[in-house]
């Protein structure tokens, strides 16, 4: 039976992890090829690493860290982060990627997701949406955000992912803005929508902060995937701590071994 | 030697990789003569079944039957296990290799498409290539397409059905799912090739 998969995510700056909340006080959190083989030895289930440098020099660093990270890394890793054309994916994907993430770039130039997924595949592209909701109202009107989250699109995440979709994204990332940060759990009712609104699978964001909360997103918020990114700097030790609670609560996960 | 096949579809850089890491030289070539001489074939392949149309046009095709005919193992990832069956509906124009009969067809409806992460294999225990593997292991797959389960299935997993995970016979060989994607079980998967006699 497929599993539930819990992908660990790194932020890098300048080729190192940092963490911090909600991109404030960031600190130092180490290298991010031993990060990645650690969250892999403890089962994860995929790395994505998000670069979040915006220098022109920082690019480059990119290219290297991916490179540095690929190396000793045997399962799928996703790199993200000002991605702006197919050759700048070729090269993100020549350096060890498997996959790319698009955000920014792909709703400003939708033609990008079929350019990657024409020369990689479907299942190299995931396209990262940013979601923001109005209290009280439906998720048929939360509408995506781009520029981390700062600026407002206009457009409704539903007709987005449909719209990724049609154009060959093979999966969606989709990152709650209300509920990052909160700690306080996932948006279940959105990711559920956006699960059943899309045949390709939905990578849940945004609010972990305990295995309950994955439980929840899984069961309730029907996503194939749920992003880890400050709950193992700040809560849940590992991703074989957190499988371990999982399988208890009748989520069924890939076990380390 | 081990000759990866570069058709143009999808990344190498991951199958390479972890050959290097296992210890073993590989080179990455679109040329027949090379593919003829190399002890050992392998090849990737994720995206689009028609995208095998080019090794039919290139004259690869040919030279991977010379390969299989004198005895050098094969191995076919993905694209490229479906590539050694008789076709597939995803391209129906194409032809496979043939050397596994069947065609690959879509997912059935009624489960997510594509099948994306880590699912189980029922190991065949007299397998070459699975050998080491335990039953039950969890591999890594991501792929819209599955070969049907036939005689030379060597393991099998379960989505909205069951598929063939690996086919073997003789020194031909296919995964379905990314071994070199697989962790542990997947780079065992790669040992067990990688080690057969030529």
């Amino acid at each position: 039976m497929l599993t539930k998969r819990i992908i660990a995510c790194l932020d890098v700056r300048s080729g190192r992890v940092v963490k911090g909340v909600q991109f404030v006080d960031l600190v130092d959190a180490g290298d991010p090829a031993e990060l990645a083989a650690r969250h892999a030895a403890a089962g994860a289930d995929e790395i994505v690493l998000l670069d979040i440098t915006a220098t022109h020099e920082g690019r480059g660093t990119l290219l290297d860290t991916v490179r540095r990270t690929a190396r000793q890394l045997f399962i799928p890793f996703t790199v993200g982060g000002g991605i702006r054309s197919a050759d700048e994916a070729a090269a993100v994907f020549d350096a060890g990627a498997d996959k790319v993430s698009v955000n920014s770039a792909a709703i400003a130039n939708p033609q990008l997701i079929d350019a990657i997924g024409q020369s990689f595949g479907a299942q190299a592209v995931i396209v990262a949406i940013d979601a923001r909701r109005v209290q009280g109202r439906p998720v048929s009107e939360a509408e995506v955000f781009v520029s981390g989250g700062r600026t407002r699109t206009g457009r409704r995440v539903i007709e987005w992912a449909r719209e990724a979709e049609a154009r060959g994204a093979g999966e969606i990332l989709l990152t709650s803005m209300d509920a990052d940060g909160t700690r306080a759990g996932f948006d279940c009712e959105l990711t559920a929508q956006v699960s059943e609104a899309v045949e390709i699978p939905v990578i849940a964001s945004g609010g972990a902060g305990t295995a309950e909360h994955f439980a929840q997103v899984f069961q309730l918020g029907k996503a194939h995937a749920a992003l880890a990114a400050s709950v193992f700097h700040f809560g849940i030790a590992d991703a074989r701590v957190l499988k371990q609670e999982l399988a208890q609560r009748g989520v069924r996960v890939r076990l380390p071994c | 030697m081990i000759a990866v096949i570069d058709y143009r579809a999808g990344n190498l850089t991951s199958v390479m990789k972890a050959l290097d890491a296992l210890g073993y030289a590989a080179v990455v070539t679109a040329e027949p003569a090379v593919v003829r001489k190399a002890e050992k074939v392998i090849l990737p392949g994720v995206g689009h079944f028609q995208a095998t149309q080019v090794l039919v046009e290139s004259e690869l095709a040919t030279a991977v039957r010379d390969s299989i005919g004198q005895g050098a193992p094969f191995l076919g990832i993905c694209v490229g296990l479906q590539w050694l069956f008789e076709g597939s509906t995803e391209a129906p124009a194409t032809r496979g290799l043939s050397v596994f009969s069947g065609q690959c067809e879509r997912f059935a409806t009624g489960v997510k498409v594509p099948h994306v992460g880590w699912n189980q294999v029922r190991v065949d225990a007299q397998s070459r290539l699975m050998r080491g593997v335990e039953d039950c292991s969890f591999v890594y797959y991501t792929h819209s397409y599955r070969a049907p389960v036939v005689k030379e299935t060597v393991a099998v997993t379960e989505y909205g059905g069951s598929f063939s995970g690996a086919v073997e016979r003789g020194n031909v060989m296919g995964v379905q799912f990314h071994p070199e994607k697989s962790g542990a079980a997947g780079m065992q998967v790669l040992r067990n090739f990688v080690e057969l006699a030529c």
